[in-house]
Protein backbone atom coordinates (compact mmCIF):
# COMPACT_ATOMS: atom_id res chain seq x y z
CA UNK A 1 0.00 0.00 0.00
CA UNK A 2 1.18 3.54 -0.82
CA UNK A 3 1.76 5.45 2.07
CA UNK A 4 0.26 8.88 1.45
CA UNK A 5 0.78 10.52 4.41
CA UNK A 6 3.75 9.12 7.30
CA UNK A 7 2.49 10.89 9.68
CA UNK A 8 -0.34 9.97 9.79
CA UNK A 9 0.22 7.67 12.80
CA UNK A 10 0.58 10.32 15.14
CA UNK A 11 -2.94 12.05 13.97
CA UNK A 12 -4.40 8.47 15.14
CA UNK A 13 -2.85 7.84 18.18
CA UNK A 14 -3.65 11.72 18.92
CA UNK A 15 -7.72 11.00 18.24
CA UNK A 16 -7.28 7.15 20.15
CA UNK A 17 -5.74 9.76 23.14
CA UNK A 18 -8.90 12.02 23.03
CA UNK A 19 -11.27 9.26 22.66
CA UNK A 20 -10.15 6.92 25.36
CA UNK A 21 -8.22 9.70 27.53
CA UNK A 22 -11.85 10.35 29.54
CA UNK A 23 -12.69 6.87 30.07
CA UNK A 24 -9.37 6.33 31.49
CA UNK A 25 -9.84 9.57 33.88
CA UNK A 26 -13.48 7.68 34.91
CA UNK A 27 -11.67 4.78 35.76
CA UNK A 28 -8.51 6.50 37.49
CA UNK A 29 -11.11 8.41 39.50
CA UNK A 30 -13.84 5.91 40.59
CA UNK A 31 -10.84 4.63 43.27
CA UNK A 32 -10.24 7.89 44.40
CA UNK A 33 -10.92 8.45 48.28
CA UNK A 34 -11.81 11.91 48.12
CA UNK A 35 -15.31 13.26 47.37
CA UNK A 36 -13.69 16.12 44.91
CA UNK A 37 -13.65 14.30 41.97
CA UNK A 38 -10.64 16.29 40.63
CA UNK A 39 -8.31 16.00 43.99
CA UNK A 40 -6.86 12.96 44.45
CA UNK A 41 -6.39 12.14 48.27
CA UNK A 42 -5.86 8.00 47.60
CA UNK A 43 -6.86 4.84 46.49
CA UNK A 44 -10.08 3.16 48.07
CA UNK A 45 -13.23 1.08 47.36
CA UNK A 46 -15.49 2.97 49.12
CA UNK A 47 -17.42 4.39 46.06
CA UNK A 48 -18.12 0.62 44.68
CA UNK A 49 -19.44 0.09 48.66
CA UNK A 50 -21.55 2.94 47.70
CA UNK A 51 -23.01 2.43 44.72
CA UNK A 52 -23.99 -1.33 45.57
CA UNK A 53 -25.96 -0.02 49.02
CA UNK A 54 -27.70 2.66 46.68
CA UNK A 55 -30.97 1.83 45.98
CA UNK A 56 -32.35 3.58 43.04
CA UNK A 57 -29.15 3.15 41.01
CA UNK A 58 -29.89 -0.42 41.44
CA UNK A 59 -33.45 -0.46 41.06
CA UNK A 60 -32.90 1.26 37.83
CA UNK A 61 -30.42 -1.34 36.64
CA UNK A 62 -32.51 -4.38 36.90
CA UNK A 63 -35.39 -1.69 35.14
CA UNK A 64 -33.09 -1.26 32.13
CA UNK A 65 -31.92 -4.63 31.91
CA UNK A 66 -35.18 -6.15 31.75
CA UNK A 67 -36.65 -2.99 29.25
CA UNK A 68 -33.14 -3.70 26.98
CA UNK A 69 -33.56 -7.47 26.74
CA UNK A 70 -37.05 -7.28 25.91
CA UNK A 71 -37.07 -4.73 23.28
CA UNK A 72 -34.16 -6.32 21.83
CA UNK A 73 -35.69 -9.78 21.11
CA UNK A 74 -38.45 -8.17 20.19
CA UNK A 75 -37.05 -5.95 17.64
CA UNK A 76 -34.54 -8.75 16.52
CA UNK A 77 -37.71 -10.54 15.84
CA UNK A 78 -40.01 -7.69 13.98
CA UNK A 79 -36.38 -6.58 11.84
CA UNK A 80 -36.24 -9.82 10.40
CA UNK A 81 -39.76 -10.71 9.50
CA UNK A 82 -39.34 -6.32 7.61
CA UNK A 83 -36.16 -7.63 6.31
CA UNK A 84 -37.17 -10.93 4.49
CA UNK A 85 -40.30 -9.10 3.43
CA UNK A 86 -38.10 -6.55 2.08
CA UNK A 87 -35.56 -8.69 0.41
CA UNK A 88 -38.09 -11.32 -0.98
CA UNK A 89 -40.72 -8.99 -2.84
CA UNK A 90 -38.89 -6.55 -4.45
CA UNK A 91 -42.09 -6.15 -6.50
CA UNK A 92 -44.15 -5.64 -3.60
CA UNK A 93 -46.53 -2.26 -3.91
CA UNK A 94 -45.54 0.63 -1.83
CA UNK A 95 -42.14 -1.03 -1.27
CA UNK A 96 -40.70 2.51 -0.82
CA UNK A 97 -42.64 3.55 2.38
CA UNK A 98 -42.48 0.33 3.41
CA UNK A 99 -38.24 0.27 3.98
CA UNK A 100 -38.98 4.39 4.27
CA UNK A 101 -41.25 4.01 8.06
CA UNK A 102 -38.93 1.38 9.09
CA UNK A 103 -35.75 3.14 8.74
CA UNK A 104 -37.34 6.48 9.95
CA UNK A 105 -36.95 5.55 13.76
CA UNK A 106 -33.14 5.17 13.40
CA UNK A 107 -32.69 8.75 11.23
CA UNK A 108 -35.20 10.93 12.96
CA UNK A 109 -33.75 12.46 16.49
CA UNK A 110 -34.68 11.58 19.32
CA UNK A 111 -36.63 14.27 20.93
CA UNK A 112 -39.21 13.80 17.95
CA UNK A 113 -39.45 10.24 18.18
CA UNK A 114 -39.97 10.66 22.25
CA UNK A 115 -43.06 13.19 21.13
CA UNK A 116 -44.35 10.77 18.48
CA UNK A 117 -44.28 7.86 20.77
CA UNK A 118 -45.95 9.38 23.86
CA UNK A 119 -48.70 11.33 21.44
CA UNK A 120 -49.37 7.47 19.49
CA UNK A 121 -49.73 5.86 22.93
CA UNK A 122 -52.08 8.96 24.41
CA UNK A 123 -54.14 8.41 21.15
CA UNK A 124 -54.57 4.49 21.36
CA UNK A 125 -54.74 4.56 25.23
CA UNK A 126 -58.18 7.22 23.82
CA UNK A 127 -59.62 4.76 21.31
CA UNK A 128 -58.94 1.08 23.00
CA UNK A 129 -57.69 1.69 26.39
CA UNK A 130 -54.49 0.75 26.09
CA UNK A 131 -51.67 0.75 27.23
CA UNK A 132 -53.21 1.55 30.63
CA UNK A 133 -50.83 3.66 31.80
CA UNK A 134 -46.87 4.37 31.10
CA UNK A 135 -44.01 2.72 32.33
CA UNK A 136 -41.78 -0.61 31.12
CA UNK A 137 -44.60 -2.05 28.78
CA UNK A 138 -44.44 1.83 26.51
CA UNK A 139 -40.91 2.06 27.02
CA UNK A 140 -40.12 -1.32 25.81
CA UNK A 141 -42.27 -0.51 22.83
CA UNK A 142 -40.95 2.13 21.83
CA UNK A 143 -37.36 0.89 22.24
CA UNK A 144 -38.10 -2.10 20.34
CA UNK A 145 -39.89 0.12 17.13
CA UNK A 146 -36.15 2.05 17.55
CA UNK A 147 -34.36 -1.15 17.65
CA UNK A 148 -36.11 -2.71 14.69
CA UNK A 149 -35.00 -0.19 12.43
CA UNK A 150 -31.50 -0.68 13.57
CA UNK A 151 -32.18 -4.55 13.08
CA UNK A 152 -33.61 -4.47 9.58
CA UNK A 153 -30.60 -2.39 8.15
CA UNK A 154 -28.14 -5.26 9.62
CA UNK A 155 -30.43 -7.57 8.31
CA UNK A 156 -31.53 -6.90 4.87
CA UNK A 157 -28.08 -5.90 4.21
CA UNK A 158 -26.91 -9.20 5.22
CA UNK A 159 -29.89 -10.81 3.42
CA UNK A 160 -28.60 -9.17 0.12
CA UNK A 161 -25.04 -10.59 0.22
CA UNK A 162 -26.67 -14.03 0.60
CA UNK A 163 -25.27 -16.85 -1.55
CA UNK A 164 -28.68 -17.51 -3.24
CA UNK A 165 -27.56 -20.87 -4.66
CA UNK A 166 -28.08 -22.75 -1.63
CA UNK A 167 -31.40 -21.22 -1.67
CA UNK A 168 -31.82 -22.63 -5.22
CA UNK A 169 -30.39 -25.99 -4.36
CA UNK A 170 -33.03 -26.39 -1.35
CA UNK A 171 -35.36 -25.61 -3.85
CA UNK A 172 -34.40 -28.03 -6.50
CA UNK A 173 -34.33 -30.62 -3.82
CA UNK A 174 -38.01 -29.97 -3.14
CA UNK A 175 -37.76 -27.93 0.41
CA UNK A 176 -40.63 -25.98 1.39
CA UNK A 177 -39.74 -22.00 1.84
CA UNK A 178 -40.51 -22.58 5.60
CA UNK A 179 -38.00 -24.81 5.98
CA UNK A 180 -35.73 -23.37 4.03
CA UNK A 181 -36.07 -20.28 6.24
CA UNK A 182 -35.56 -22.41 9.25
CA UNK A 183 -32.96 -24.41 8.32
CA UNK A 184 -30.78 -22.28 5.88
CA UNK A 185 -31.59 -18.48 6.22
CA UNK A 186 -31.86 -18.38 10.03
CA UNK A 187 -28.72 -20.70 10.60
CA UNK A 188 -26.53 -17.92 8.11
CA UNK A 189 -27.79 -14.96 9.15
CA UNK A 190 -27.34 -15.96 12.94
CA UNK A 191 -24.03 -13.76 13.74
CA UNK A 192 -26.05 -10.60 12.36
CA UNK A 193 -28.89 -11.44 13.97
CA UNK A 194 -27.05 -11.29 17.74
CA UNK A 195 -25.24 -8.38 16.50
CA UNK A 196 -27.86 -6.78 16.17
CA UNK A 197 -29.72 -8.04 19.43
CA UNK A 198 -27.00 -6.81 21.33
CA UNK A 199 -27.12 -3.20 19.46
CA UNK A 200 -30.34 -2.83 20.10
CA UNK A 201 -29.83 -3.92 23.74
CA UNK A 202 -27.17 -1.06 24.15
CA UNK A 203 -29.12 1.35 22.22
CA UNK A 204 -32.43 0.82 24.89
CA UNK A 205 -29.67 0.49 28.31
CA UNK A 206 -28.35 3.83 26.80
CA UNK A 207 -31.26 5.60 25.96
CA UNK A 208 -32.63 8.76 27.87
CA UNK A 209 -34.62 10.83 26.39
CA UNK A 210 -37.27 8.95 24.38
CA UNK A 211 -37.40 6.67 27.83
CA UNK A 212 -38.17 10.34 30.11
CA UNK A 213 -40.67 10.78 26.86
CA UNK A 214 -42.67 7.69 27.12
CA UNK A 215 -42.35 6.70 31.03
CA UNK A 216 -44.59 7.28 33.59
CA UNK A 217 -44.07 8.61 37.11
CA UNK A 218 -43.19 4.92 38.84
CA UNK A 219 -40.82 3.67 36.14
CA UNK A 220 -36.73 5.15 36.03
CA UNK A 221 -34.52 3.47 33.91
CA UNK A 222 -30.72 3.53 34.10
CA UNK A 223 -29.76 6.82 32.18
CA UNK A 224 -32.79 8.68 34.04
CA UNK A 225 -31.35 7.60 37.11
CA UNK A 226 -27.66 8.83 36.51
CA UNK A 227 -28.79 11.86 35.02
CA UNK A 228 -31.11 13.02 37.67
CA UNK A 229 -28.12 12.09 40.12
CA UNK A 230 -25.96 14.32 37.76
CA UNK A 231 -28.37 17.26 37.69
CA UNK A 232 -27.54 17.60 41.13
CA UNK A 233 -23.47 17.70 41.05
CA UNK A 234 -20.67 15.01 40.44
CA UNK A 235 -20.35 12.30 42.92
CA UNK A 236 -17.67 9.62 42.63
CA UNK A 237 -20.65 6.78 42.84
CA UNK A 238 -20.96 7.39 39.15
CA UNK A 239 -17.57 6.80 38.09
CA UNK A 240 -17.85 3.76 39.83
CA UNK A 241 -20.55 3.04 38.45
CA UNK A 242 -18.92 4.22 34.79
CA UNK A 243 -16.07 1.52 35.86
CA UNK A 244 -18.22 -1.45 36.14
CA UNK A 245 -20.12 -0.27 32.88
CA UNK A 246 -16.93 -0.07 31.00
CA UNK A 247 -15.35 -3.22 32.26
CA UNK A 248 -18.17 -5.11 31.47
CA UNK A 249 -18.58 -3.44 28.13
CA UNK A 250 -14.60 -4.53 27.29
CA UNK A 251 -14.32 -8.07 28.08
CA UNK A 252 -17.85 -8.82 26.71
CA UNK A 253 -17.05 -6.47 23.49
CA UNK A 254 -13.08 -8.59 23.67
CA UNK A 255 -15.04 -11.60 23.72
CA UNK A 256 -17.91 -11.33 21.69
CA UNK A 257 -16.33 -9.63 18.86
CA UNK A 258 -13.55 -12.47 18.10
CA UNK A 259 -16.19 -14.73 17.25
CA UNK A 260 -18.31 -12.29 15.16
CA UNK A 261 -16.48 -10.43 13.44
CA UNK A 262 -15.36 -12.86 11.36
CA UNK A 263 -18.50 -14.44 10.43
CA UNK A 264 -21.05 -11.01 10.29
CA UNK A 265 -20.52 -9.87 6.96
CA UNK A 266 -23.15 -7.50 7.65
CA UNK A 267 -20.09 -4.97 9.00
CA UNK A 268 -18.44 -4.73 12.13
CA UNK A 269 -20.16 -5.86 15.06
CA UNK A 270 -21.58 -2.08 15.36
CA UNK A 271 -20.72 -0.72 12.50
CA UNK A 272 -23.12 1.84 11.55
CA UNK A 273 -25.82 0.32 10.28
CA UNK A 274 -25.07 2.71 7.42
CA UNK A 275 -22.52 0.49 6.02
CA UNK B 1 -32.49 -14.54 -8.42
CA UNK B 2 -34.96 -15.37 -6.26
CA UNK B 3 -37.22 -15.36 -9.38
CA UNK B 4 -38.86 -18.78 -8.65
CA UNK B 5 -40.25 -17.07 -5.22
CA UNK B 6 -41.20 -13.70 -6.59
CA UNK B 7 -44.02 -14.85 -8.57
CA UNK B 8 -46.28 -12.87 -6.65
CA UNK B 9 -49.36 -13.64 -8.66
CA UNK B 10 -48.82 -17.48 -6.88
CA UNK B 11 -51.86 -17.13 -4.26
CA UNK B 12 -49.92 -18.80 -1.57
CA UNK B 13 -46.81 -15.88 -1.92
CA UNK B 14 -49.35 -13.38 -1.85
CA UNK B 15 -50.32 -14.04 1.38
CA UNK B 16 -47.06 -14.92 2.52
CA UNK B 17 -46.46 -10.84 1.92
CA UNK B 18 -49.43 -9.78 3.26
CA UNK B 19 -48.88 -12.01 6.72
CA UNK B 20 -45.25 -10.67 6.95
CA UNK B 21 -45.40 -7.02 5.60
CA UNK B 22 -49.06 -7.30 7.77
CA UNK B 23 -47.02 -7.92 10.96
CA UNK B 24 -44.39 -5.22 10.83
CA UNK B 25 -47.28 -2.80 9.73
CA UNK B 26 -49.66 -3.17 12.39
CA UNK B 27 -46.77 -3.02 14.71
CA UNK B 28 -45.21 -0.02 13.37
CA UNK B 29 -48.49 1.79 12.06
CA UNK B 30 -50.19 2.46 15.87
CA UNK B 31 -47.07 3.14 17.50
CA UNK B 32 -45.37 5.72 15.31
CA UNK B 33 -47.10 6.64 12.15
CA UNK B 34 -50.24 7.58 13.98
CA UNK B 35 -47.69 9.69 16.73
CA UNK B 36 -46.62 11.65 13.73
CA UNK B 37 -50.44 12.23 12.60
CA UNK B 38 -51.37 12.93 16.27
CA UNK B 39 -48.19 15.79 16.83
CA UNK B 40 -49.31 17.18 13.30
CA UNK B 41 -52.65 17.46 14.97
CA UNK B 42 -51.54 19.09 18.28
CA UNK B 43 -49.46 21.06 16.55
CA UNK B 44 -52.63 23.15 15.69
CA UNK B 45 -54.53 22.81 18.68
CA UNK B 46 -55.74 25.73 20.88
CA UNK B 47 -53.25 24.89 24.63
CA UNK B 48 -55.71 24.52 27.42
CA UNK B 49 -54.49 24.32 31.23
CA UNK B 50 -56.10 20.82 31.23
CA UNK B 51 -54.89 17.04 30.91
CA UNK B 52 -54.63 16.47 28.38
CA UNK B 53 -53.09 19.84 27.68
CA UNK B 54 -54.77 21.06 24.87
CA UNK B 55 -58.23 21.24 23.26
CA UNK B 56 -59.78 18.62 20.81
CA UNK B 57 -59.33 20.22 17.32
CA UNK B 58 -62.54 19.14 15.52
CA UNK B 59 -65.36 20.79 17.60
CA UNK B 60 -68.57 19.80 16.51
CA UNK B 61 -69.21 16.76 14.34
CA UNK B 62 -72.70 15.50 12.79
CA UNK B 63 -74.65 14.75 9.84
CA UNK B 64 -75.37 18.40 9.00
CA UNK B 65 -71.87 19.52 9.57
CA UNK B 66 -68.42 19.24 11.09
CA UNK B 67 -66.58 22.14 12.67
CA UNK B 68 -62.54 22.50 12.89
CA UNK B 69 -60.88 25.11 15.08
CA UNK B 70 -57.62 25.23 13.72
CA UNK B 71 -55.13 27.07 15.60
CA UNK B 72 -52.45 28.97 14.06
CA UNK B 73 -50.77 30.95 16.65
CA UNK B 74 -48.10 28.11 17.16
CA UNK B 75 -47.31 28.42 13.34
CA UNK B 76 -46.66 32.11 13.71
CA UNK B 77 -44.68 31.77 16.50
CA UNK B 78 -42.11 29.80 15.08
CA UNK B 79 -41.26 32.55 12.77
CA UNK B 80 -41.90 35.57 15.16
CA UNK B 81 -40.87 34.48 18.55
CA UNK B 82 -36.93 35.19 19.28
CA UNK B 83 -35.82 32.10 21.11
CA UNK B 84 -36.75 29.76 18.42
CA UNK B 85 -35.56 31.27 15.33
CA UNK B 86 -32.53 32.03 17.73
CA UNK B 87 -32.58 28.37 18.72
CA UNK B 88 -33.03 27.12 15.54
CA UNK B 89 -30.12 29.33 13.96
CA UNK B 90 -27.58 28.19 17.22
CA UNK B 91 -28.05 24.86 16.81
CA UNK B 92 -27.26 24.92 12.87
CA UNK B 93 -24.63 26.74 13.88
CA UNK B 94 -23.39 24.09 16.93
CA UNK B 95 -23.96 20.93 14.58
CA UNK B 96 -22.72 22.39 11.45
CA UNK B 97 -19.53 23.18 13.38
CA UNK B 98 -19.15 20.24 15.41
CA UNK B 99 -19.87 18.08 12.04
CA UNK B 100 -16.70 19.72 10.17
CA UNK B 101 -14.70 19.45 13.00
CA UNK B 102 -15.47 16.15 13.47
CA UNK B 103 -14.57 15.59 10.03
CA UNK B 104 -11.08 17.24 10.18
CA UNK B 105 -10.29 14.74 13.22
CA UNK B 106 -11.79 11.68 11.63
CA UNK B 107 -10.03 11.80 8.21
CA UNK B 108 -6.62 11.57 8.92
CA UNK B 109 -7.80 8.62 12.17
CA UNK B 110 -9.41 6.81 9.24
CA UNK B 111 -6.61 7.00 7.35
CA UNK B 112 -3.98 6.17 9.45
CA UNK B 113 -6.30 3.58 10.41
CA UNK B 114 -6.27 2.02 6.86
CA UNK B 115 -2.51 2.31 6.45
CA UNK B 116 -1.84 0.30 9.27
CA UNK B 117 -1.03 -3.63 9.44
CA UNK B 118 -3.72 -5.45 8.81
CA UNK B 119 -3.43 -7.69 11.62
CA UNK B 120 -3.87 -4.67 14.13
CA UNK B 121 -6.80 -3.13 12.55
CA UNK B 122 -9.02 -5.12 13.95
CA UNK B 123 -8.29 -4.61 17.47
CA UNK B 124 -7.69 -0.78 16.68
CA UNK B 125 -11.68 -0.65 15.64
CA UNK B 126 -12.25 -2.37 19.14
CA UNK B 127 -11.02 0.73 20.66
CA UNK B 128 -13.16 2.90 18.86
CA UNK B 129 -16.12 0.87 19.55
CA UNK B 130 -15.49 0.44 23.07
CA UNK B 131 -16.39 4.45 23.88
CA UNK B 132 -19.00 3.92 21.45
CA UNK B 133 -20.72 1.41 23.37
CA UNK B 134 -20.08 2.73 26.84
CA UNK B 135 -23.27 4.78 28.36
CA UNK B 136 -23.86 8.18 26.11
CA UNK B 137 -24.61 9.97 29.46
CA UNK B 138 -21.38 8.73 31.02
CA UNK B 139 -19.19 10.24 28.35
CA UNK B 140 -20.74 13.63 28.41
CA UNK B 141 -20.17 13.28 32.29
CA UNK B 142 -16.62 12.11 32.32
CA UNK B 143 -16.05 15.92 30.33
CA UNK B 144 -17.73 17.59 33.16
CA UNK B 145 -14.95 16.26 35.57
CA UNK B 146 -12.58 17.08 33.03
CA UNK B 147 -13.71 20.56 32.09
CA UNK B 148 -14.96 21.73 35.45
CA UNK B 149 -13.06 24.97 37.13
CA UNK B 150 -11.70 22.46 39.80
CA UNK B 151 -11.64 19.50 37.13
CA UNK B 152 -7.99 17.70 35.28
CA UNK B 153 -7.57 20.24 32.84
CA UNK B 154 -7.52 23.67 34.88
CA UNK B 155 -5.44 22.64 37.65
CA UNK B 156 -2.97 20.63 35.60
CA UNK B 157 -2.61 24.18 33.47
CA UNK B 158 -2.67 26.05 36.94
CA UNK B 159 0.36 23.88 38.50
CA UNK B 160 1.94 23.74 35.15
CA UNK B 161 1.82 27.66 36.21
CA UNK B 162 0.31 28.46 32.33
CA UNK B 163 -2.75 29.72 34.20
CA UNK B 164 -2.96 31.62 37.06
CA UNK B 165 -7.05 31.40 37.92
CA UNK B 166 -9.41 28.63 36.09
CA UNK B 167 -10.37 29.31 32.63
CA UNK B 168 -13.86 28.78 32.08
CA UNK B 169 -14.33 25.48 30.15
CA UNK B 170 -17.48 24.01 31.44
CA UNK B 171 -21.12 25.68 30.32
CA UNK B 172 -19.31 27.13 27.15
CA UNK B 173 -20.19 26.98 23.20
CA UNK B 174 -16.70 25.18 23.71
CA UNK B 175 -17.67 22.50 25.48
CA UNK B 176 -20.85 21.80 23.70
CA UNK B 177 -19.31 21.69 20.58
CA UNK B 178 -16.28 19.60 22.31
CA UNK B 179 -19.07 16.95 23.64
CA UNK B 180 -20.62 16.71 20.43
CA UNK B 181 -17.61 16.05 18.50
CA UNK B 182 -16.53 13.57 21.62
CA UNK B 183 -20.15 11.28 21.54
CA UNK B 184 -20.39 11.12 17.59
CA UNK B 185 -16.63 10.71 16.65
CA UNK B 186 -17.72 7.16 16.11
CA UNK B 187 -20.12 7.65 13.25
CA UNK B 188 -18.00 9.93 10.95
CA UNK B 189 -15.12 7.32 11.74
CA UNK B 190 -16.55 3.99 11.44
CA UNK B 191 -18.05 4.84 7.35
CA UNK B 192 -15.04 6.68 6.25
CA UNK B 193 -13.04 3.75 7.26
CA UNK B 194 -14.96 1.03 5.33
CA UNK B 195 -15.06 3.61 2.08
CA UNK B 196 -11.17 4.29 2.30
CA UNK B 197 -11.15 0.33 2.82
CA UNK B 198 -12.26 -0.17 -0.33
CA UNK B 199 -10.70 2.44 -1.89
CA UNK B 200 -8.34 1.30 -4.98
CA UNK B 201 -4.72 2.58 -3.56
CA UNK B 202 -3.18 1.96 -6.49
CA UNK B 203 -4.29 5.00 -8.01
CA UNK B 204 -2.46 7.19 -5.51
CA UNK B 205 0.29 5.02 -6.60
CA UNK B 206 -0.30 6.18 -10.38
CA UNK B 207 -0.72 10.06 -9.93
CA UNK B 208 2.78 10.12 -8.19
CA UNK B 209 4.33 8.22 -10.87
CA UNK B 210 2.54 11.02 -12.51
CA UNK B 211 4.06 13.79 -10.85
CA UNK B 212 1.40 14.33 -8.20
CA UNK B 213 2.79 15.50 -4.79
CA UNK B 214 1.03 14.11 -1.87
CA UNK B 215 -1.51 16.73 -0.82
CA UNK B 216 -2.20 17.32 -4.67
CA UNK B 217 -3.30 13.17 -5.04
CA UNK B 218 -5.35 14.05 -1.65
CA UNK B 219 -7.44 16.34 -3.30
CA UNK B 220 -7.41 15.11 -6.29
CA UNK B 221 -7.65 11.51 -6.50
CA UNK B 222 -8.51 10.69 -2.80
CA UNK B 223 -11.27 13.17 -1.47
CA UNK B 224 -13.03 12.09 -4.84
CA UNK B 225 -13.24 9.06 -3.93
CA UNK B 226 -14.10 9.13 -0.78
CA UNK B 227 -17.05 11.38 -0.64
CA UNK B 228 -20.04 9.07 -0.39
CA UNK B 229 -18.29 8.12 3.08
CA UNK B 230 -17.69 11.20 3.49
CA UNK B 231 -21.98 12.47 3.56
CA UNK B 232 -22.63 9.09 5.33
CA UNK B 233 -20.46 10.08 8.32
CA UNK B 234 -21.63 13.85 8.20
CA UNK B 235 -25.30 13.15 7.94
CA UNK B 236 -24.76 10.95 10.72
CA UNK B 237 -23.21 13.04 12.94
CA UNK B 238 -25.51 16.20 11.84
CA UNK B 239 -28.65 14.85 11.92
CA UNK B 240 -28.53 13.98 16.04
CA UNK B 241 -26.44 17.11 16.90
CA UNK B 242 -29.16 19.33 15.86
CA UNK B 243 -31.90 17.57 18.32
CA UNK B 244 -29.37 17.19 20.60
CA UNK B 245 -30.68 17.68 24.15
CA UNK B 246 -28.18 16.18 26.63
CA UNK B 247 -25.10 17.51 25.66
CA UNK B 248 -26.55 20.93 26.02
CA UNK B 249 -28.09 20.62 29.38
CA UNK B 250 -25.08 19.16 30.69
CA UNK B 251 -22.21 20.93 29.03
CA UNK B 252 -23.67 24.25 27.46
CA UNK B 253 -25.77 25.05 31.06
CA UNK B 254 -28.62 27.57 30.95
CA UNK B 255 -27.42 29.51 27.99
CA UNK B 256 -26.62 26.72 25.58
CA UNK B 257 -30.38 26.72 24.15
CA UNK B 258 -30.37 24.54 21.05
CA UNK B 259 -33.49 23.53 19.17
CA UNK B 260 -34.05 19.98 20.44
CA UNK B 261 -33.67 21.46 23.92
CA UNK B 262 -36.26 23.81 23.77
CA UNK B 263 -38.60 21.09 22.67
CA UNK B 264 -37.80 19.20 25.57
CA UNK B 265 -37.73 22.20 27.58
CA UNK B 266 -41.63 23.31 26.39
CA UNK B 267 -42.54 19.90 26.66
CA UNK B 268 -41.42 19.32 30.44
CA UNK B 269 -41.29 22.79 32.08
CA UNK B 270 -43.92 24.87 30.39
CA UNK B 271 -46.25 21.76 29.96
CA UNK B 272 -46.97 23.52 26.38
CA UNK B 273 -47.84 20.26 24.19
CA UNK B 274 -49.09 22.09 21.19
CA UNK B 275 -45.71 24.72 20.68
CA UNK B 276 -43.60 21.49 21.73
CA UNK B 277 -45.69 19.44 18.98
CA UNK B 278 -45.43 22.44 16.07
CA UNK B 279 -41.27 22.96 17.18
CA UNK B 280 -41.11 18.69 16.55
CA UNK B 281 -43.31 18.86 13.30
CA UNK B 282 -40.91 22.10 12.09
CA UNK B 283 -37.60 19.64 12.49
CA UNK B 284 -39.03 17.07 11.02
CA UNK B 285 -39.97 18.99 8.21
CA UNK B 286 -36.91 20.45 7.81
CA UNK B 287 -34.74 16.94 8.17
CA UNK B 288 -37.17 14.94 6.00
CA UNK B 289 -35.09 16.37 2.80
CA UNK B 290 -31.99 15.16 3.77
CA UNK B 291 -33.65 11.68 5.18
CA UNK B 292 -35.18 11.38 1.70
CA UNK B 293 -31.79 12.07 -0.45
CA UNK B 294 -29.81 10.07 1.59
CA UNK B 295 -32.14 7.19 1.18
CA UNK B 296 -32.64 8.02 -2.50
CA UNK B 297 -29.05 7.53 -2.67
CA UNK B 298 -28.56 4.32 -1.19
CA UNK B 299 -27.24 5.32 2.03
CA UNK B 300 -29.15 3.48 4.68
Amino acid sequence: MYNLFPRLRGALWLGYFFMLAPLIYVIVYSFNDSRFVSVWSGFSLKWYHHLWNNKVLMTATVISLQVAFLSASIAVLLGTIAAVTYTRFPQMRGRGFFSFISIAPMVLPEVVLGMAFLMAYLVLQDWVGLPRNRGMLTIIIAHATIGMAYAFIMIRNRLKNFDSAVIEAAMDLGATPLSIFFKITIPIIAPTLISAWLLVFILSFDDLVVASFVSGAEVTTLPMAIFSSIKFGLTPEINALATVMIVILSVGLLLISRKLTQKDESGMILQPPSE
Amino acid sequence: MWKALLNIKNPSQKWTLFLLAGCVYAWILPVFFLGFLQITKVAFSEPYIQVPPYKNLLTHFSWEFIEFKIYLANLFDLFNEKIYVYAFGRSLKIAGLSTLIALIVAYPMALGLVMMPKRYQSSLLLLILLPFWTSFLLRVYAWIGLLNSDGIINTALMKLGLISTPLALLYTDFAVVLGIVYCYLPFMLLPLYSTLQKFDWSLIEASADLGCKPWSSFRQVLLPNTVSGIFTGCFFVFIPALGEIIIPILLGGSKAVMFGRVIWEEFFFNRDWTMASMLSLALLVILMFPIYRAQKKGDL
